[in-house]
């Protein structure tokens, strides 16, 4: 296995402030959250009423797509179906190139950043504006989103502030991101108004009615849906809902998860093209119904995209988005990666301390740490795993398995912890790298309950 | 084989087992003593301002000071003024200096501070999100406890748009600072007749 997010997080974290920075303002969009559903006594009955609408449309999602389509088609939104990210791709640059498109702006859809539709229209000599704020900063910057929701959570304003002197002339060294903000504003306003095509995501499509919602607090989706001639919205095939009533569930779930906020700005319904316009829906499959038929892994299509799994982690929130090396990163990252290729993310659910935040604090109630806990051992068997860990885990399984092996091993472990700390303290120990040795106690856990039932 | 079709099928091979639609009691979710108190105390907690008035026609005198200002106002509520029948044909380029946008909405959400507008209120989708000073008018008893009761009341399939829009436009990308006023209004009134 390769041990790239290891690698990546060293990078991240050899400047201790920033990262400090980073842990400690993911914290506080984590304590946000805690106050907004702390406020709502049904908070956990809507996780579970969330969670119950998600199993119940999974275990119909056939029916629940053809209908969406249907009745899509009878709004007179034209729906497209994409298998994997080539064909996505390559459905969005048709209806670019049918109706002659220069002018693109797109606001977030992690979809289409999973595709990579940016770099293919690029290929093909088309440029795409991001609009979203933080998704433009990154754009202009040319990394990709560290966080699904909050792009441009790895940066200071200070790196904001050179890249828009460098690219959209403002003073240097103004970092008020008041002044930041208005920049953008303005220079994005004059894409919004020459734009002839706008991509967004979806958050839910609605089975029911035929439509879909797109939720934003910017209003980038907005400016530029309602102002080109041309609408193409993708999606997941996990993103659609049964009910128009669901929606109440889902919008008060989804901003209170994400950012503490008890609704986004704008949650936007879009059910019929305008007059004058084309309205597109491209339904991507792109790996996610072999992830159904993994038993273990079907629930992640449950997943919203709030990111409070992001936020909670004590991994992400120290080691970066781009430690993860794939376009959603963090604990649910970790599992749908492994889903498109396993290989190259074996090392993904292996990046977690497996303390079960994430699945605390998940809206829809995915296991989320009891699945990076079962892609460790698919990827053992599929022999992903480098020597060390492979090594080290044999041991630790057969130690556990028998357990007078394992007393008389924590005999020894505490007795040498106290009589050599420094043997355990080398490079050789990989679990003493950047952490400290605890103190070793005179007793195991298990001699001082014995003690203390007597 | 069509892409649709393998997609399709594939999901179809891999359905998990059948589990059932949950009923969602609306007994069971939060109601307020005050739901007017509560979305006032909430469209004010995220930037927006709320202004309780006896009848609409005390938001004519501010429509008539912000025009001889020679502010760029549109009105879309014929309760107060004559509403143009173009609006629909406005573009963005044409709607670009627009100031001030009066609009007649249905209800408001007590806990969240968010208001339904559907397309035939706002009259041209661009109209709510491309003005500077964004005003929705809706009346005291509509405004309900939380997003249940909204669904309930409206039929959101009707109309080719519609939103909910809770406060002016923000965004916190920059370092998390709140900044009000991204791409959309940077500055929300919801007027309440009583
Ligand atoms: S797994 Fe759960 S917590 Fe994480 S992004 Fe998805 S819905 Fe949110």
């Amino acid at each position: 296995m390769n041990s790239k997010h290891a690698a990546l997080s060293e990078k991240f974290i050899a400047d201790e402030p920033r990262t400090n920075w980073h842990d400690e303002t993911l914290w506080f969009v984590r304590e946000k959250r805690d106050k907004a559903t702390h406020g709502l006594p049904e908070w956990e009955q809507l996780r579970e009423w969330a969670s119950q609408i998600k199993n119940h449309t999974l275990s119909n999602l056939n029916a629940y797509l053809t209908e969406f389509e249907e009745k899509a088609k009878a709004n007179g939104i034209k729906v497209h179906w994409a298998a994997d990210a080539q064909e996505h791709n390559e459905i969005v640059h048709s209806i670019i190139k049918k109706n002659n498109i220069q002018k693109i702006v797109k606001s977030k859809s992690m979809l289409t950043e999973e595709c990579h539709l940016n770099d293919y229209l690029q290929e093909k000599g088309l440029e795409v504006v991001d609009t979203d704020l933080g998704e433009r900063i990154v754009q202009f910057r040319k990394e990709p989103p560290s966080h699904i929701v909050l792009p441009a959570i790895h940066l200071k304003k200070q790196d904001v502030s050179d890249t828009f002197h460098e690219h959209l002339n403002t003073e240097k060294g103004n970092n008020d991101p008041q002044y930041l903000t208005e920049a953008a504003r303005q220079h994005l306003r004059s894409k919004f108004i020459e734009a002839d095509l706008a991509i967004t995501g979806v958050n839910f499509a609605i089975a029911e009615t035929g439509g879909f919602v797109v939720c934003t607090n910017e209003g980038n989706a907005d400016m530029g849906a309602h102002t080109a001639k041309v609408h193409i919205a993708c999606m997941g095939f996990e993103k659609i809902i049964p009910k128009a009533e669901h929606l109440s569930v889902f919008l008060r779930i989804l901003a209170r998860s994400a950012t503490g906020q008890a609704i986004t700005t704008y949650s936007s319904h879009f059910h019929k093209p305008r007059p004058d316009q084309e309205m597109h829906l491209v339904i991507v499959d792109n790996g996610r119904s072999r992830q159904l038929g993994r038993a273990d892994f079907k629930n992640s299509l449950k997943c919203i995209r709030c990111a409070a799994c992001f936020n909670t982690c004590p991994v992400y929130r120290r080691s970066g988005g781009h430690s993860y090396h794939t376009t959603t990163a963090g604990p649910i990252g970790s599992i749908l990666n492994p889903n498109l290729d396993m290989k190259t993310n074996a090392d993904l659910p292996f990046a977690s301390t497996l303390c079960g935040s994430c699945s605390n604090v998940c809206p829809v109630k995915i296991d989320i740490h009891e699945q990076l806990w079962k892609w460790r051992q698919e990827i053992v068997k599929e022999g992903y795993v480098s020597s060390d860990k492979k090594t080290a885990m044999k041991g630790m399984s057969y130690m556990f398995s028998n357990p007078a092996l394992y007393r008389f091993v924590g005999i020894i472990g505490r007795w040498m912890m106290r009589n050599f700390p420094n043997l355990l303290k080398s490079k050789h120990n990989l679990w003493f790298k950047q952490r400290e040795m605890p103190e070793a106690p005179k007793k195991s856990f298990r001699d001082w309950y014995i003690d203390h039932q007597k | 084989m069509s892409s649709r079709n393998k997609i399709l099928n594939a999901i179809a091979a891999h359905q998990p087992d059948q589990v059932a639609m949950p009923v969602i009691h609306h007994e069971q979710v939060i109601t307020f003593e005050n739901p007017f108190l509560q979305f006032k105390t909430i469209v004010e907690s995220i930037g927006g301002k709320v202004v309780l008035v006896p009848t609409i026609q005390f938001i004519q005198s501010e429509i008539q000071n912000n025009k001889s200002a020679s502010k760029y106002i549109i009105n879309t509520v014929s309760e107060l003024g004559d509403v143009p029948d173009n609006l629909n044909k406005l573009t963005a380029a044409a709607l670009e200096k627009l100031d001030t946008v009066y609009i007649r909405a249905t209800l408001g959400v007590a806990e969240n501070g968010a208001v339904w507008v559907s397309e035939s209120q706002m009259k041209n989708r661009l109209l709510p999100f491309i003005c500077e000073h964004l005003v929705l008018i809706i009346n005291q008893k509509d405004i309900v406890a939380t997003m249940h009761q909204a669904y309930n009341k409206i039929d959101i399939s009707t109309e080719g748009f519609g939103a909910f829009i809770a406060g002016p436009s923000k965004t916190a990308d920059i370092e998390q600072s709140l900044v009000i006023g991204a791409h959309g209004a940077k500055n929300a009134t919801i007027y309440i007749i009583e």
